[in-house]
């Protein structure tokens, strides 16, 4: 699996880090506030709980071993065939991924 | 809606038991008497209880349902052939040597169901005792495996600690003087070994056939019926089934399938290689992990010597993983064993597992009535097939988890009493 990073073009797949589902956002919780109800529920979807689709899935990859982005790369899970790659800081800038 | 609670034998294909005076009997006919071991039914309209997932640990379930609790009416549905997925696409190893007091008694009362299988359901599924083997290469591995080691003790399992001496008597091909990761001893669990894989898929299936299980094959699930919080049927593509009771056995489709019913799972599917050489004279004994990197060999009974290591690590529903992946496992392989640089590699293919988010699996009732999961296996759902589907089966026909699983609840990651076996699963957020 090759995938071409914005910056430095098509590399294997060994120069990079994966860190999953770029669709699940970190909740903005208020230090101390208690673990129950929708905080808790927030929580889990965040930390667990993933959609695992077969088909199109949006993930954030890392090029460790290249420019060091964060990438969003949208790819097929089940032919391995990428859709789409973007920087990831400007998806966080537009507040359309917050899992960083 | 009247379900039947009963059902007739009538079309059950092979009463035949398997003996040497079978295969006499047979042998003089030429060969030409044996039947198909399992009937090819066509679905009923209802059912007690629908398993969907025709692998190992579907069958198995089905089988313990009929033969433990005397259920009369179950069909497993498989979308493809039975046997189709991970149950032919693991490394066939057995064992049960684990650390977390949650896991040992489970993985034990599975090699104990290993042990007396063929006897339980009449078919050879060549189960090898041959030994696991589970290398040190320092001294606090060593400390650390002697930990497990009395931890298995304590619970009834064998586990031997043996020195760099004892794995050289039992091993002589390894590399034992590699200058970054000499091996100084190992852990060996003797009554570890291998099982075939394919039979045992068939054996279970033949075994639930005989007892009027219906194996409904090409019959993929495309929804759940859900009304008043109570899962009724399942729409498949060879019809509606009801049932009273629907356990999902679908490892790396679980997440897919429990969306069906509304389900979202601490799932990730991620794809697992596996790899096997030509095949060579006797070279490795029993089953051999490496301790200083993840990649553990055995050899089948035709002569390939078949190895694994770790997931691809992204997410996949392929079935086939990528290069980077075997090479490392190569070089995990040849650090090891170094003749090994002299095979070919024959073949290797991927199968996909069901990361669970605590790296441990989960069978358990769901938030929905009458939908039961059994998910969540990660990379060794082969070796927990007898008890994985002996534990679902008590957790579907009593409504209740047994003592063995009651750690696998599916609510644990909300309650926070995850299982500390290996520390993460998949893609936690935990940073």
């Amino acid at each position: 699996m090759r995938i071409p990073c914005p910056y430095c073009g098509e590399r294997g797949n060994a120069e990079y880090a994966y860190l999953g589902d770029a669709g699940v956002s970190r909740p903005q919780t208020p230090l101390g506030a208690a673990l129950e109800g929708a905080t808790l529920d927030a929580w889990m979807n965040y930390v667990y709980l993933r959609d695992n689709p077969a088909g199109a899935h949006r993930e954030l990859w890392y090029h460790a071993s290249g420019c060091r982005a964060w990438l969003i790369v949208t790819r097929n899970v089940s032919t391995h065939e990428i859709l789409n790659v973007e920087a990831a800081n400007g998806a966080i800038r537009d507040g359309r991924v917050g899992a960083l | 809606m009247v379900l039947p609670s009963s059902h007739s034998r009538a079309g059950a294909v092979a009463d035949l038991r398997y003996s040497i005076l079978s295969l006499v009997a047979q042998s003089f006919r030429g060969n030409t008497a044996w039947r198909p071991v399992w009937r090819e039914p066509e679905p009923k309209p209802a059912y007690d209880v629908v398993i969907v997932g025709g692998g190992g640990h579907g069958l198995s379930t089905a089988y313990y349902l009929a033969k433990e609790h005397g259920i009369g009416s179950i069909a497993v549905v498989e979308k493809s052939w039975i046997g189709s997925g991970n149950v032919g696409r693991n490394t066939t190893v057995i064992r049960s040597n684990y650390l977390d007091h949650a896991n040992i008694p489970f993985y034990e009362w599975s090699l104990k169901l290993w042990e007396g299988l063929e006897q339980d359901i009449n078919y050879n599924a060549m189960v090898s005792q041959r030994g696991v083997l589970m290398l040190y290469h320092s001294d606090a591995q060593r400390d650390a495996l002697a930990r497990r080691g009395n931890a298995m003790r304590l619970n009834g399992v064998d586990a031997e600690l043996l020195d760099r001496d004892a794995v050289r008597r039992l091993v002589p091909i390894l590399d034992f003087d590699n200058a970054r990761f000499p091996i100084h001893g190992g852990l060996l669990q003797p009554r570890g070994g291998t099982v075939r894989h394919d039979a045992v898929a068939w054996g279970y299936a033949r075994a639930a056939d005989s007892r009027g299980v219906d194996i409904i094959q090409n019959c993929e699930v495309t929804g759940i019926t859900v009304e008043n919080g109570r899962a009724v049927a399942v729409e498949t593509t060879r019809g509606k089934l009801h049932a009273r009771k629907i356990g999902l056995a679908c490892a790396g489709n679980s997440s897919r399938v429990a969306a069906l019913a509304g389900l979202r799972l601490p799932i990730e599917s991620h794809v697992l290689q596996a790899y096997v050489s030509e095949g060579i004279k006797p070279l490795v004994p029993n089953v051999i992990t490496f301790g200083a990197g993840h990649f553990y060999i055995s050899q089948s009974d035709k002569g390939g010597l078949i190895f694994g290591g770790d997931i691809d690590g992204y997410n996949s529903y392929a079935q086939r993983g990528s290069t980077p992946m075997i090479e490392d496992v190569m070089e995990g392989g040849v650090s090891l064993i170094p003749t090994l640089s002299r095979l070919r590699m024959l073949r290797s293919w991927g199968g996909i597992m069901d990361m669970s988010m605590d790296g441990s699996p989960i069978i358990d009732k769901t938030p929905i009535e009458g939908l039961y999961l059994n998910a969540g296996w990660c990379i060794g759902g082969f070796k927990a097939t007898p008890a994985a589907g002996w534990c679902f089966a008590h957790t579907i026909a009593r409504d209740a988890p047994h003592e063995l699983n009651a750690a696998f609840r599916l609510d644990r990651f909300a309650a926070g009493h995850l299982i500390d076996e290996r520390g993460a699963g998949a893609q936690p957020n935990l940073q």
